[in-house]
């Protein structure tokens, strides 16, 4: 069959066992090298270690100064399924996802047809040697590498095999593309912390990857990469790192959460660093506890229980962790309990993608729970802000006394991110009303609904204060304003209006939206979160093309009068989003609704990353019907 | 099965249930003032709104006696319920303690982190047959395996109250009510449950038993980790039929004692009357002590696999047994197994927020 379908044409000869030169021979002759400028993918099955692999890469390239981001594509399952990660170099810096991919690497015979499609024009194919190509494309340099020999060749285990083979294509791809072998090394000490090792053992298979290919392969592609310096000074992290270490930092003091993709990486790094930066150096003694609790509901009415009882609490969830959790932030809305919430967003509805990234739970976040409630969310668009919002969400949820609910998704909190440095925060805790002892003794009592300082936000004492006037039973029935059972009109209605009163408060202290307003430009666009990255390069894809575009990054709900300000400023409004229903569309329109008109969905949900180019060409369709 | 029969259900105000223990007269100070100087009357909550006769205002009641009579600053207890007429009650009893009347089975999450963020404190939680049962189930099984130190009131009546009389998860197979029809399902023992979920401190009790209930109350207060009282507390207005189980008639004829037992406070000399080898002490977190009479052929409650024969037995046959069912003190609680000394939520900025420098460090690692 094999020798049928290639015999046909001798251009897309491929024999069985192809010689590497040979094959490199028939490639297309090379062109002006392209230096930092394209993406590599590795297509793997989910399981095998690639994502080491991957990693290593990525490190490697950023040690060398050059712009890089890392999206994993990843199943929902533990092994065997085809996997890609694609690693996008950028010497102009944009780190958001590409549609195309100049290097395919491919491991996985499952996907060898698809993958074999997918690469761009030009580009190269590399493969382990024992994968056939039925056909080949005349357009592509083909690198075949015998990555299971060489596997067989260093690791007696066959168990281990698979791990090995992945380090294989580090080497060649360095080799190919010249990615320097140190920086490999040093991305190794990295990742397996600073253990020589598991280092030396994968080096072993790199280097000898890399001299196979130097002598074995013949490079006819223009892909390089060079030194640059556009990395120095610059951290790579995760944003469920980035987001726990903001945690710590704010002071968390309990955590109770529920094994979920993708927010387990949050807790992991929770029980990763707790440990080192939070004992007591009195007692020896931690200052916190991290519970994996037995399902959603119990994470979410512990953290509860212990803002109530004046720990710094949270947990970290997505999707259907949400669902379940709308009975607690219901009861902490109305109690008014002090709690954050991270919502590492995946796609739903139902269990949905579980591996794939979405901002679908922005209207679910925002009003979750029944009767009439309400709650603020922080939307960080960076690794940095997941950092930042790490810590001030607790100053938030302590000063409001409410759930604050944190939207990351699973692209900003499972991949990898450039950043710069996260800076310590200098504002001191907001540990928000509390009484002391002798504060509750002077005043013979308190109340703990009355708005006193007309901002909606009552007084509170916590349990353990031995005042006989301190304590008030906490529920979530009607209440007076002395916490007392109450089911008079008048009561709930006053309650209801000073909980509104609090959420105008809410709206002053959240963290306002970063604009980029543009002279004379007619259109505008509003995002949030993620796609960060993709709008900016989208803004100087469009300004090539004649169209300016004022920019709005939401970083808080409820919006305020900002928001206002820039509807009225501009003719036209994208809002860019990754869901289907166009929720903070939706939302933008019910704030401003003598604006809906000019504010324009510019929505996309199909569990990948949104392009700069997705937008860019929905802006411009959009454009050319006004 | 051989129990210990009592017939007498009204207490006396000493803390034995069995009248040949001696106890140390509690609060001997004058005018009713107990050991940390506080009258009975410090101890009260809000008047009830349940209905006239309510086993859970007994039991109420019985807490206030105990909580005064060890003399536990009202303070330091910290009352947890979730929704359900039990739940309810909280507000009934010791209204200068915190009290957090959380959602339909999730007092043991809420208590959990509250206790948590506090391990000081005492956690005293009423809790119903529904509440436990049925919704919370989970959650009370959950909160048993990582034995977090609190007091767990089951206020048992087998039917759902509020919402007008249907069936409990507790309710007996074969039983008949006005509004509910015939009950098809054989009940969830939650004692059985407890032990099976590991639970060190297992015990049923009765309302119209007024002395167990506090005697068991200050053994439970003085626990170190879930401490389970499943009190039988009849619901006079929707199943106190004398034909069922739940209610007072066949609590007071059927009530089958499996132990007799004293409870003595730390630094206390326990007064004995019988000879040595009759009885057994199990101490407490607290170094008070629990001090069983040995009868033949009485429960041994440190003795797992029997707690779990004699209440299958009981559950089999329908019968009404209380008493001590199992005790085991070698478990550390929740506190204990996450080494905690000061209270989570007594740390301020200076202990919460790690130095400046330590964040560098990381900083520069992530390059």
């Amino acid at each position: 069959m094999l020798r049928e379908l290639t015999a046909s044409t001798n251009a897309n000869l491929v024999s069985e066992k192809p010689h590497p030169t040979l094959e490199s021979n028939l490639a297309p002759s090379p062109r002006e090298p392209i230096v930092n400028d394209f993406a590599i993918t590795a297509a793997t099955k989910n399981g095998s270690g690639s994502q080491t692999s991957n990693a290593i890469l990525l490190r490697a390239l950023f040690k060398m100064g050059i712009p890089v981001s890392g999206k994993n594509i990843f199943p929902s399952n533990i092994q065997g399924r085809p996997t890609w990660y694609t690693i996008r170099l950028s010497k102009d810096g944009y780190l958001a996802r590409r549609e195309t991919t100049e290097i395919m690497i491919v491991l996985n015979p499952d996907t060898v047809l698809e993958d074999h499609q997918n690469t761009a024009p030009g580009g190269v194919f590399m493969y382990a040697d024992d994968i056939k190509l039925p056909v080949r494309r005349s357009d592509l340099h083909y690198y075949a590498i015998p990555v299971k020999e060489m596997a067989r060749q260093h690791e007696a285990d066959p168990k281990l095999r698979t791990y090995v083979a992945n380090m294989v294509y580090v080497g060649a791809i360095a080799q190919l593309l010249g990615i320097d072998l140190d920086e490999i090394q040093a991305a190794l000490m990295f990742h397996f912390k600073g253990k020589t090792k598991p280092v030396e053992s994968n080096m072993k298979v790199v280097r000898a990857a890399a001299a196979w290919a130097a002598e074995n392969l013949i490079k006819t592609d223009p892909y390089r990469v060079e030194r640059m310096d556009k990395t120095k000074g610059q951290i790579m992290i995760d944003g469920n790192t980035a987001a726990a270490l903001g945690a710590i930092y704010g002071g968390v003091g309990f955590v109770a959460w529920y094994p979920i993709t993708p927010a387990t990486s949050l807790a992991d790094a929770l029980n990763e660093y707790l440990p080192k930066l939070r004992i007591d150096p009195e007692t020896q003694a931690p200052t916190y506890a991290v519970v994996q609790a037995e399902d959603e509901l119990a994470a979410l009415g512990m953290v509860i229980g212990a803002g109530w009882a004046g720990a710094r609490a949270m947990t970290c969830t997505s999707g259907p962790g949400i669902s379940l959790m709308a009975e607690f932030t219901g009861l902490g809305y109305f109690a008014e309990i002090p709690a954050v919430i991270w919502d590492v967003q995946r796609m739903g509805p139902a269990t949905g993608l579980p591996t794939r990234v979405s901002q679908g739970d922005v209207i679910a976040a925002y009003w979750l729970g029944h009767g009439d409630t309400k709650h603020p969310v922080l939307l960080p668009g960076s690794v940095y802000e997941c950092f930042e919002f790490g810590w001030r969400a607790f100053d938030l949820a302590e000063r409001l006394q409410t759930p604050i609910f944190v939207l990351s998704d699973l692209d900003l909190g499972m991949n990898q991110w450039m950043s710069k440095p996260f800076d310590y925060p200098e504002e001191p805790m907001d540990r928000g009303k509390v009484l002391t002892e002798e504060q509750v003794n002077a005043t013979r009592g308190f109340a703990r609904y009355k708005d006193v300082d007309g901002d909606g936000i009552g007084w509170r004492t916590l349990p353990g204060n031995e005042s006989p006037f301190a304590a008030y039973f906490t529920r979530g029935s009607g209440h007076n304003e002395r916490a007392m059972l109450s089911e008079r009109a008048d009561d709930w209605e006053n309650n209801m209006d000073r909980l509104a009163r609090k959420f105008e408060t809410a709206r002053k202290l959240m963290p306002p939206p970063v604009i980029d307003m543009v002279e004379g430009a007619e259109i505008g666009i509003i995002g949030f979160g993620s796609t960060d990255p993709a709008i900016q390069e989208a803004r100087a894809m469009l300004e090539a093309k004649g169209i300016r575009a004022s920019y709005l990054r939401l970083r808080a709900l409820p919006m305020n009068d900002d928001m206002t300000m820039f509807l009225a400023a501009h003719k036209r409004i994208y809002v860019v989003e990754m869901n289907s229903d166009a929720q903070l569309c939706q939302l933008i329109r019910l704030h401003s609704p003598k604006d809906a008109e000019k504010v324009r969905p510019a929505n996309h949900s199909d569990g990948l990353p949104l392009t700069a180019h997705w937008i860019t060409e929905e802006i411009l369709y959009q454009e050319t019907r006004h | 099965m051989t129990t210990v029969k009592n017939g007498s259900i009204a207490g006396n105000g000493t803390q034995a249930t069995s009248p040949s223990i001696k106890m140390p007269t509690p609060g001997a100070g004058a005018a009713g003032v107990n050991i940390i100087g506080l009258v009975k009357a410090d101890y009260k909550g809000l008047e009830s709104t349940l209905c006239n006769g309510c086993g859970h205002d007994s039991i109420s009641s019985q807490i206030i006696t105990a909580c005064y009579e060890l003399g536990v600053k009202p303070e330091r207890i910290v009352k947890f319920s979730g929704i359900g007429c039990s739940s309810k009650s909280p507000a009934y009893f010791m209204s200068r303690s915190f009290g957090f009347n959380a959602l339909h089975g999730r007092m043991p999450s809420v208590a959990q982190g509250a206790l948590m963020a506090n391990h000081t404190l005492q956690g005293l939680g009423v809790s119903g047959d529904g509440d436990t049962g049925s919704i919370g189930l989970g959650q009370f099984m959950h909160l048993i395996r990582r034995n977090l130190r609190m007091v767990y009131i089951i206020e048992n009546n087998g039917v759902y109250g509020l919402t007008k009389g249907q069936f409990s998860a507790t309710a007996d197979i074969g039983q008949e009510l006005k509004y509910a029809g015939r009950n098809e399902f054989p009940p969830i023992d939650l004692c059985r449950a407890a032990i099976v979920a590991d639970c060190g401190f297992v015990a049923r009790s009765f309302a119209g038993d007024p002395k167990q209930v506090v005697t068991l109350l200050k053994a439970a207060l003085s626990y170190r980790g879930t401490a389970v009282l499943d009190i039988i507390s009849p619901c006079v207005t929707f199943n106190n039929r004398d034909d069922s189980t739940k209610s007072y008639s066949w609590g007071k004829a059927h009530d089958e004692r499996i132990n007799d037992f004293g409870f003595v406070m730390s630094q206390e000399e326990i007064q004995i009357d019988y000879a040595e080898g009759e009885t057994k002490e199990v101490e407490l977190f607290d170094g008070s002590k629990i001090v069983l009479k040995k009868l033949d052929g009485s429960h041994d409650p440190t003795d797992k696999q029997a707690a779990l024969r004699l209440l299958t037995e009981a559950h089999d046959k329908q019968l009404f047994i209380t008493g001590l069912l199992y005790i085991n003190t070698e478990r550390p609680n929740l506190a204990e197994t996450y080494r905690l000394v000061k209270p989570i939520a007594s740390y301020q900025q200076d202990k919460l927020r790690p130095s400046r420098e330590s964040l560098q460090k990381i900083m520069s690692a992530m390059y």
